[in-house]
């Protein structure tokens, strides 16, 4: 699905947390939201999934206007950086839930439920721990099953915030090329963020920098690389140059 | 979790033991010597007059009481005490700290007074008086007015367990939920629910014992009609009021003894059971 947002703005009391975003997202995109902190990228990553009310402009889902849908309506997948797994639902409950919350007219019988689930989890590689509890996983365990959950409610975008976020960094390196596998397999529209630079330009076909509320540039991670538009992205990037050197 | 030694941060041995005794001492002398003298003084006379003054009409009466109001007033507590912590807990909204003062005015307020207010409300000299009269509505010194003093009191007890859990709890998984489509109501059963329930089971069993052994506002509001409006505490008072009936009032003290006693020892198997789980959902 085509994600497009129009002149998006949102006010934090009296500080502007994003400034009239415009952003085009074609279908089957992985884009990244990289910035610093206070950026306003999981701003922008909750408003488009309307976990974040917003004051101006408009989100649209296709052809579909989704600013005035609720957070149900707008069917999104969301993944939680700190996982935000049902504590006390077993892992298949967990990634079922959404199918099984569906109104009785377009839930499917819970045979094809329970099917659904247990395919998901062996997409994620999480075959055979369908009984155990979110506890008993480790991070990245929990990271895969919250996908899992996310994708099961087949969504009109994937949207990730931080995701690896709270993951060592071995971990996080194994997931982001899984990540990267899971996406191309299922071709669904996702949309992450990080304030990780390597992240962003290692996985997404195009990344939008962002700084204080505004977009300073959008283009593929080799672009960014070779052309920073502004003083800000030059110096971010410069930054990760300088670290992988180091 | 890492283990270490303890010992380092220990007292010394001696001080220790003090800490102990003294601590024992001041809960023998205010807690168990009063509970046992109870159970002594009510047996005193022979088991025989023991069940006889528990099966006394007025008694009876007054136990039935007791446990209508109770099963009146904790119901309607449960409910606002989760629509109150879930309000507080999960949403901004404007007047939140008014709310949030309001709840614990019961705590701060003398129980004599809470019970006063009704009768001022609805007393035959009350706001609502005359209205009450005409329509031959009867509220204070009757089963309403007991209910509504006893559940003024114990109104906070829910609501004061919960909100700091479902606070600590965050909101995370109720986001999640509303993403994956559940509405409203639905992520509150399936989601909000099962994080609270431990929290919400002890917060009811605290609203109930208080509920049966409130004294103060129910005493000032029922009008101490035995056989009708007396509940088990007035019942008792009104007991040891009476030389010849001294027996029976501990008797009846017993069962408001042993009430307790059942209340701290489901509290504590909470905590045995569920003691990891309560404190991990605090997030201690």
């Amino acid at each position: 699905m085509d994600i497009s947002i129009h002149k998006l703005s949102k006010r934090f009391a009296a500080v502007n947390a994003l400034h009239g975003i415009d952003l085009d997202i074609a279908s089957g995109e992985l884009i990244a939201l990289l910035g610093p902190s206070g950026s306003g990228k999981t701003t922008l990553l909750r408003a488009i999934a309307g976990l974040e009310p917003i004051d101006d402009g408009r989100v649209l889902f296709g052809a579909i206007d989704a600013t005035k849908l609720s957070v149900q309506e707008r069917q999104v997948g969301f993944v939680f950086q700190h996982y935000a797994l049902f504590k006390h639902m077993s892992v298949l409950d967990n990634v079922t839930f959404g199918l099984r919350m569906r109104r009785r007219a377009t839930r499917p019988p819970r045979a094809e439920i329970r099917r659904r689930g247990l395919e998901l989890l062996q997409l994620v590689q999480l075959d055979g721990m369908a009984e155990r509890y979110p506890n008993q996983l480790s991070g990245g365990q929990r990271q895969r099953v919250a996908l899992a959950r996310a994708l099961a409610i087949e969504p009109s975008v994937l949207l990730l915030d931080e995701p690896f976020g709270a993951l060592d960094a071995k971990v996080r390196k194994e997931l982001r090329v899984w990540l990267r596998q899971i996406h191309d397999e299922t071709g669904y529209t996702t949309i992450f963020v990080t304030h990780d630079q390597e992240e962003a330009l290692e996985l997404a076909d195009r990344v939008v920098v962002m700084n204080a509320g505004a977009i300073e540039q959008v283009d593929t991670p080799a672009m960014i690389a070779r052309q920073p538009k502004t003083p800000f992205v030059a110096e971010f990037i410069e930054r990760r140059a300088a670290a992988t050197a180091a | 979790m890492a283990r270490y030694d303890r010992r380092a941060l220990r007292e010394p041995a001696p001080v220790r033991w003090l800490l102990i005794a003294v601590t024992l001492g001041f809960l023998g002398v205010f807690l168990l010597l009063p509970l046992i003298t109870v159970f002594v003084q009510g047996l005193a006379q022979g088991v025989a007059t023991y069940a006889r003054a528990l099966t006394d009409d007025d008694t009876l009466a007054s136990i039935r009481l007791t446990l209508l109001t109770a099963a009146i007033a904790v119901p309607l507590n449960t409910l606002f005490g989760v629509a109150a912590a879930w309000a507080i807990a999960k949403f901004e909204f404007r007047g939140k700290n008014l709310l949030t003062t309001l709840i614990d005015l019961p705590f701060s307020v003398s129980p004599v007074i809470s019970g006063m207010v009704f009768v001022l409300l609805f007393g035959s000299r009350g706001w609502f008086g005359p209205w009450l009269s005409e329509h031959d509505i009867k509220i204070v010194f009757a089963l309403p007015g007991i209910v509504l003093a006893t559940t003024f009191v114990t109104f906070p007890f829910v609501a004061r367990e919960l909100i700091p859990l479902m606070q600590a709890q965050g909101t995370d998984e109720e986001q999640a939920a509303m993403t994956l489509g559940a509405g409203g109501l639905r992520t509150f059963w399936h989601v909000t629910m099962p994080n609270i329930r431990w929290g919400l089971f002890y917060g009811v069993l605290l609203c109930n014992a208080r509920a049966m052994g409130e004294f103060g506002a129910v005493s000032v509001v029922s009008g101490h009609i035995r056989g009708m409006t007396n509940t088990m505490p007035l019942q008792v008072e009104a007991l040891y009021s009476d030389p010849g009936e001294y027996s029976a009032a501990f008797a009846v003290s017993s069962l408001l003894a042993l009430l307790g006693f059942v209340t701290l020892m489901l509290k504590n198997f909470l905590e045995w059971r569920h003691g990891d789980e309560l404190a991990a959902l605090r997030g201690h």
